[in-house]
């Protein structure tokens, strides 16, 4: 090649590669920094009683964040048991049913439901059922807000995964005879279920490290709730509480706790890994 | 106006037919007679509405919410349009293959062949089992995969999965069966085993089949619908529409002078 440019083409190529590599290493450093600076000051102070035990009153030594794990995943329970039937269902309208008039106005609005700020969703169900008392703080509104987020996640990535299964997989069971309904739950659903349980696992995976709408909802404590009238804690709200507490004991136990916490998102993240390997490998 | 040819018993008569698409009419007027129990063979350039016309015949067109038919389509004497009848009930009788094999990939090969009938409330494993054997038999089939009937249905060949199709529509026992390009994406190997099958079907149905091939309409059919610009131009015998068509434009077309 006798191209005149032909050094200055090499040069730009090898900056732009280099540039693009750089951001990239850019991307994952913080991750990598995240978890040095947890796994320093939190895996320490990881052991059976910060799993099992309560807290212990201000200013002892000891004790464990069980209460808060445990309240973590019941309020993800309810947050599943409202957001995913009404988020699926929702998906599973968007994407078989509906005029297009009306399926555009439900997505634009459930894509503005994905940003309002979390804090907005806490004060919303301050309002219904915490100033109105019914039940007032407790775990039930907590699992309502969260769920509440989780819908229009649910239902945009179920739309988008539903949209994914071929057209002629419908066409195919409607001309054996099949009824529409039949078609959609046992064709394109199964078709699809991978991808619907991925969004669900994600969804989760991003509403269990919600705090500010916990502090208007479940409000937190310091005991086992048995009730879900009552308050509950969770480990985001537990965190918050011990970070900002005066005692060196309890940032040590919010550094474990923080661990915790991006430890149960990151293994429902590799979860979904795992179920996706071999996601489209079928695909005809 | 074009009707049976031989006067033998119609499956299928169709009357003044015509399908929209909002305003633009994609079948135009068509009447025609399906003769019972022979192959029936639709020609055109593409673009001509012979998918459309397949599609009206067990309502899958409606799946398309911009569409909307005209005239009558009797099925034995039963209007399939009627009021009281259900899409669901027709496309039990009149089934469907597609160009694009589409066997669902979540389900065995013994699944795929059973799924019209089980999800229809059909449990009874011995009627699935005989069922499935017949089917399989029927597509030519059931030798090649009779000792892997769990294996996945999209393990198998571009042509295996066709003929796989084949055997689900019939596992139904509809009593037409439509065909929309079945072989156009297959190999001539494959091609030839799916007319050999088409051949040995019209033993017990009625078949209906859309091809860009004019081989295989010669080959495989009985009667040859020319279709041009929405509209049917001439229907009759297969042997008369491609040595001794009556209108230029279909001797045009079977000779390859356009489409």
């Amino acid at each position: 090649m006798t191209a005149p440019n032909h050094s200055w083409r090499n040069f730009k190529n090898a900056f732009m590669q280099t540039l693009a590599c750089v951001c990239a290493i850019l991307v994952v450093t913080p991750l990598l920094l995240v978890f040095y600076h947890l796994i320093r000051e939190g895996f320490s102070s990881i052991n059976l009683a910060f799993f099992t035990q309560l807290p212990k009153p201000e200013g002892e030594t000891g004790g464990g964040m069980g209460n808060a794990i445990v309240g973590t995943f019941v309020l993800l329970a309810q947050a599943a048991v409202i957001g995913v039937p009404v988020g699926v269902l929702g998906g599973v309208f968007l994407s078989e049913y509906g005029g297009t008039k009306l399926n555009w106005a439900i997505r634009f609005a459930a894509d503005i439901l994905n940003g309002v700020p979390s804090i907005n969703w806490g004060i919303v169900i301050y309002g219904l059922m915490v100033e109105s008392h019914l039940p007032g703080y407790s775990a039930l509104a907590g699992g309502v807000v969260l769920g509440m987020m989780m819908i229009p996640l649910v239902m945009r990535t179920t739309e988008e995964v539903l949209q994914l299964v071929p057209g002629g997989y419908r066409e195919a069971a409607l001309a054996l005879g099949i009824a529409k309904w039949k078609t959609i739950v046992q064709i394109v659903i199964r078709t699809a279920l991978k991808g619907i349980v991925t969004g669900v696992l994600l969804a989760m995976a991003r509403v269990a490290g919600e705090t500010a709408p916990l502090m208007f909802t479940a409000f937190g404590n310091q005991h086992w709730t048995h009730n879900l009238t009552e308050p509950i804690s969770a480990l985001p709200l537990q965190i918050f509480t011990y970070a900002i507490g005066p005692y060196n004991d309890q940032h040590r136990q919010a550094w474990a706790g923080a661990l915790v916490l991006l430890l149960l998102v990151l293994s429902i993240n590799i979860g979904v890994r795992f179920l996706t390997r071999d996601r489209f490998q079928q695909k005809a | 106006m074009p009707t049976d040819p031989n006067n033998s018993a119609a499956a299928l008569t169709v009357r003044g037919l015509s399908v929209f698409f909002g305003d633009r009419a994609a079948v135009k007027n068509v009447s025609i007679d399906i003769t019972a129990k022979a192959v029936t063979a639709i020609i055109g350039p593409s673009g001509c509405g012979k998918s459309t016309f397949l599609r009206a015949i067990n309502r899958m067109h409606e799946l398309n919410p911009d569409a909307r038919m005209e005239g009558e389509i009797k099925l034995f004497d039963e209007d399939i349009y009627s009021r009281t009848v259900q899409s669901v009930t027709v496309r039990r009788r009149i089934g469907m293959v597609f160009q694009k094999s589409n066997p669902f990939p979540t389900m065995s090969i013994f699944e795929n062949v059973t799924v019209g009938l089980r999800l229809n409330g059909i449990r009874d494993r011995k009627i699935l089992a005989e069922r499935t054997e017949e089917s399989l038999r029927m597509a030519a089939l059931w030798d090649e995969v009779k000792d892997r009937l769990n294996a996945p249905a999209v393990s198998l060949s571009g042509g295996q999965q066709q003929r796989l199709c084949i055997a689900r529509a019939l596992a139904v026992q509809p009593e037409v069966l439509l065909m929309d390009e079945p072989a156009s994406a297959l190999d001539p190997l494959a091609t030839a085993k799916i007319e050999d099958l088409i051949v040995s079907l019209k033993k017990d149905y009625t078949i209906v089949i859309v091809t860009h091939n004019m081989q295989q309409a010669a080959r495989a059919s009985d009667f040859t619908a020319f279709f041009y610009l929405g509209e049917l131009v001439e229907f009759g015998p297969t042997t008369k529409i491609f040595t001794n068509p009556a209108q230029k434009r279909t001797e045009d077309y079977v000779t390859g002078r356009f489409g």
